[in-house]
């Protein structure tokens, strides 16, 4: 098996651990065999210049083009003119967690519309299954 | 001196106390890391008796000030010349390291001096610290990710503990297996 994604700047990597852990950010620089440099832009994701373990971050499929230590300006223009934001937000890893959350913040009535809509579903598929079966 | 944390760059200005006979003595000025300013003042006067016929009891700290880095947005190289004592004897050495800020690239030295040597932070003297362009490293470890081009995957990711839930390693049983390839 190859490889597909790598530390090198203007990777977009998420973060899932700490007090940014959730948000996106964009490798800026790479400091040595355990860190690098990371920022949003802060702008557009939320996280400020900052050195992070990689064992912080989930590297992505995304990269920006930018130069290394590239500034707040510029990074946030590659992502701009990449539409990087817009990339990410189609991709089935965020539409997983965007369904993750929406099911972690559902109330027990609303766990339960989704138990009765599931149900009316499998009974549709069911029963189109019997049409063709006959 | 301990190392508790974070090293952070002390400018200590300090003289002898003036007496009758001279009424201004000569100031010296030092740099000087350690955690916080009472250890750089203890500091300030331990070189200061081994260089000068100074003490702290007839002496005076005219100025203790904290030196911020003023560029800590880029990663640099710094270069590090130290004098240490191992068990048997005092060594100079010169070492490498990648960081935002001076302090930073300090204080891994410490840790790093304290992992691979056993050495106490009271037994390292850092000699002259400094800039180094990428192309003047010494060490190849440093300099293979000053490189104008670095690339490397992430292999065999372990998961590790986190906050509230073990490593999956670390569980007694475990419905998965670990994924350890992610692309």
């Amino acid at each position: 098996m190859g490889f597909s994604r790598y530390v090198e700047v203007g990777r977009v990597v998420l973060i899932n651990y700490g007090p940014d852990a959730g948000k996106l950010a964009t490798v800026i620089d790479i400091v040595d065999q355990n860190k690098c440099l990371v920022e949003g832009p802060e702008e557009i994701t939320g996280v400020t210049r900052q050195v992070i373990s990689y064992r912080r971050i989930a590297l992505t499929d995304l990269t920006v083009n930018i130069q290394r230590s590239a500034r707040a300006k510029s990074l946030k223009a590659a992502w701009k003119e990449g539409d990087t934001l817009a990339k990410w937000e189609g991709s089935q890893w965020a539409k997983k967690l965007a369904s993750k959350k929406t099911r972690a913040g559902l109330s027990d009535f609303d766990r339960f519309k989704v138990m009765v809509a599931k149900k009316q579903k499998s009974r549709i598929i069911a029963q189109k299954m019997k049409e063709l079966k006959a | 001196m301990t190392a508790a944390g974070e090293m952070r760059q002390y400018q200590v200005v300090g003289r002898k106390a003036a007496t009758d006979e001279n009424p201004n003595p000569e100031a010296y000025r030092m740099v000087i890391f350690a955690p916080n300013p009472v250890a750089a003042k203890s500091k300030f006067w331990y070189f200061m008796r081994q260089f000068r016929k100074m003490k702290k009891t007839t002496g005076e700290i005219l100025d203790c000030v904290e030196l911020i880095e003023k560029n800590s947005r880029t990663v640099k190289n710094y270069g590090i010349w130290l004098r240490y004592d191992s068990r048997s004897g005092t060594h100079n050495m010169y070492r490498e390291y990648r960081d935002l800020k001076l302090t930073g690239a300090v204080s891994q030295l410490y840790n790093e001096m304290a992992g691979r040597h056993r050495c106490r932070p009271r037994s390292i003297q850092i000699i002259r610290t400094g800039t180094v362009g990428a192309s003047e490293l010494k060490r190849p470890n440093g300099a293979q990710f000053a490189q104008a081009k670095v690339r490397f995957p992430l292999p065999h990711r372990v998961d590790s503990a986190k906050r509230g839930a073990k490593a999956l390693s670390d569980r007694t049983f475990s419905t998965v297996r670990p994924t350890t390839y992610l692309g």
